[in-house]
């Protein structure tokens, strides 16, 4: 990996900025098409600055690198997918678990970024790309309207391209600088603190009811799993840790009573989360944001001579937490447009179009748009308050033998349902919700 | 645990436990491996500014208690050296009152893990 730019030749066919998966599977798709490819990132290696939560889907990720789970270094494949409502002292527990999950190619697997992104990095470097460390992009160079190249952080730092890739992460400072994105407001970004806590392989074998250290289990929580801040935490089995989380919504968070960390401890130290971690040992604290104002938050995602990816242009998908995978398939696509661009020697937005056009085609700007209302609907409802607390206890009549007839039970529930949400309430909720995810 | 694991694996194990029980965060953030600049990356762009901001949500938001606030002078001390580079701070000022860059090309936060 060159650690400098010395003797760097300084012209390139695309110049990529950050090296997470949307900036190396550009990269790579670029470098494999023979284009002249640099990659700009400001880590000490690929990956040693980036962060995710830690499910990668096979699919997409297989686009770029095919056949990548055979040889790149994954965790675990996901076998089972838990879905946790917590109450203060209890949890509503929903999952699915099969091995369909795990047939031929396993749909998706837990992964620790600072490694995978480092084979990544080094299948960009196989097809031809050029990846350089240590050095920041301070500025994106313009002649005009049009994007040319870009000034590193360094002395005689300038680089030109007729194509920019912006894969910068989900603090676009150099898509705001252009004016293709706006300041990220509280409500478009959630706040995670997320720590590595090592266990033994046989132990979280056991504890997560998996044959071997090849399976794994992915858990996301919610409701008083974030003190019923709008956010989710999760719980993901690594081959020797567990990557544990809990995120939240800035625009919920600012009010509250729990700094990040509290809300990680509070989230530990639940009485039905207690017994998965117990005895682990922590061996790295992280802290990242996850862009979560979806489609209507989006950027401007070209320019002349320009295209924004991944994170930088907002494309999580934070219901279904995907993000990584969306990084990859935009990275692989401005790519290839990249491609169509030299082909036709044109370099501006009107041959660039086709990235937004390629984009409207891939599950991306569909299902960023299917949801576009649904983060603003979790934000105004009471549901993620009321209801859990409500099929907790609901659950816990049913289940508990005293005396009582069922039907007496049921009736009880009933009323306990409209003495905390009006019948008008509930009719709203429902439709609302019905709206908002179409 | 269950029988699966040995005795002497589940001694070591609640001694871990009992060590990481009273875990603050400032033992958190002695896990994180860092390259420390000399230069910060983080300045407020003006101390009254912040003398007038009632909430000063930056203290409470960073993950990493960068943030706080020194009483008998009136400033808000900036520790950027324990700086995750998440981003929140920028986006919770309300004043737009921090000057947030990422840290220079090589230096800052290095993730073991990510």
């Amino acid at each position: 990996m060159t650690q400098g730019n010395q003797g760097v030749d300084k012209n390139f066919d695309v110049i990529v900025v950050g090296a997470g998966p949307a900036g190396l599977a550009a990269a790579t798709v670029a470098a494999r098409a023979g284009l002249n490819t640099i990659v700009i990132e400001r880590g000490d290696q690929p990956g040693t600055k980036n962060v995710m939560g830690g499910i990668l889907y096979t699919k997409p990720t297989a686009e770029v690198w095919p056949d990548f789970w055979k040889e790149a270094p994954l965790e675990r494949a996901i076998v089972e997918q838990q879905a946790w409502m917590l109450t203060p002292d209890s949890a509503l527990k929903g999952g699915f678990r099969s091995d369909k999950l795990l047939d031929g190619a396993p749909n998706a697997f837990s992964v620790l970024r600072v490694k995978i992104d480092r084979w990544f990095a080094a299948q960009a470097q196989k097809a031809g790309a050029l990846i350089i460390c240590q050095t920041m992009v301070e500025e994106v160079l313009r002649e005009g309207d049009t994007v040319v190249g870009v000034r590193c952080g360094r002395e005689d730092g300038e680089l030109y391209a007729p194509i920019v890739i912006l894969c910068e992460g989900v603090n676009p400072q150099l898509a705001i600088s252009l004016g293709m994105q706006k300041k990220l407001r509280p409500h478009q970004v959630a706040s995670v603190v997320k720590e590595v806590i090592n266990l033994p392989e046989q132990v979280i074998n056991d504890r997560f009811h998996v044959a071997d250290s090849s399976q794994g289990v992915a858990m996301e929580l919610m409701a008083d799993a974030t003190a019923g801040l709008l956010g989710m935490a999760f719980i993901y089995t690594n081959k020797t840790s567990l990557s544990v989380g809990v995120g939240v919504t800035l625009a919920d968070a600012i009010d509250c009573p729990y700094t990040p960390y509290d809300l990680f401890v509070r989230f530990r130290e639940h009485p039905q989360v207690a017994p998965l971690l117990a005895g682990g040992e922590t061996v790295e604290y992280l802290s990242h944001m996850i862009p979560e104002g979806g489609y209507n938050a989006m950027p401007q995602l070209f320019g002349n001579g320009v295209m924004i990816c991944g994170d930088a242009g907002m494309m999580v998908n934070s219901l279904h937490r995907e993000g990584s995978n969306n990084a990859i398939r935009s990275g692989m696509l401005a790519a290839e447009t990249a491609i169509e661009a030299h082909e036709r020697g044109d370099f501006s937005s009107r041959v660039l179009n086709r990235y937004r056009e390629r984009l409207e085609h891939s599950p991306i700007l569909a299902d960023l748009r299917k949801y576009r209302n649904a983060t603003g609907f979790m934000e105004h409802h009471p549901v993620f308050q009321v209801y859990p607390q409500f099929a907790a206890d609901a659950a816990y009549e049913m289940m508990s033998v005293d005396g009582e007839s069922k039907r007496s039970k049921q009736w009880k529930i009933l009323r306990m349902l409209f003495e905390r949400r009006s019948i008008f309430g509930l009719a709203w909720d429902g439709i609302d919700a019905g709206r908002s995810f179409p | 645990m269950n029988g699966k694991t040995d005795t002497g694996a589940a001694e070591a194990l609640k001694r871990v436990e009992e060590r990481e029980a009273n875990v603050g965060l400032a033992d958190k953030l002695y896990k994180v491996k860092y390259k420390t600049d000399e230069l910060t990356h983080l300045k407020i762009k003006d101390q009254e500014v912040c003398r007038k901001c009632e909430d000063k949500p930056c203290i409470a938001r960073c993950p990493a208690e960068v943030y706080e606030w020194e009483a008998e002078h009136g400033q808000v001390l900036v520790a950027f050296e324990n700086c995750l580079e998440c981003g929140v701070c920028k986006i919770v000022c309300p004043y737009d009152n921090i000057d947030w860059v990422y840290p220079r090309g090589g230096y800052g936060v290095v993730w073991k893990f990510g």
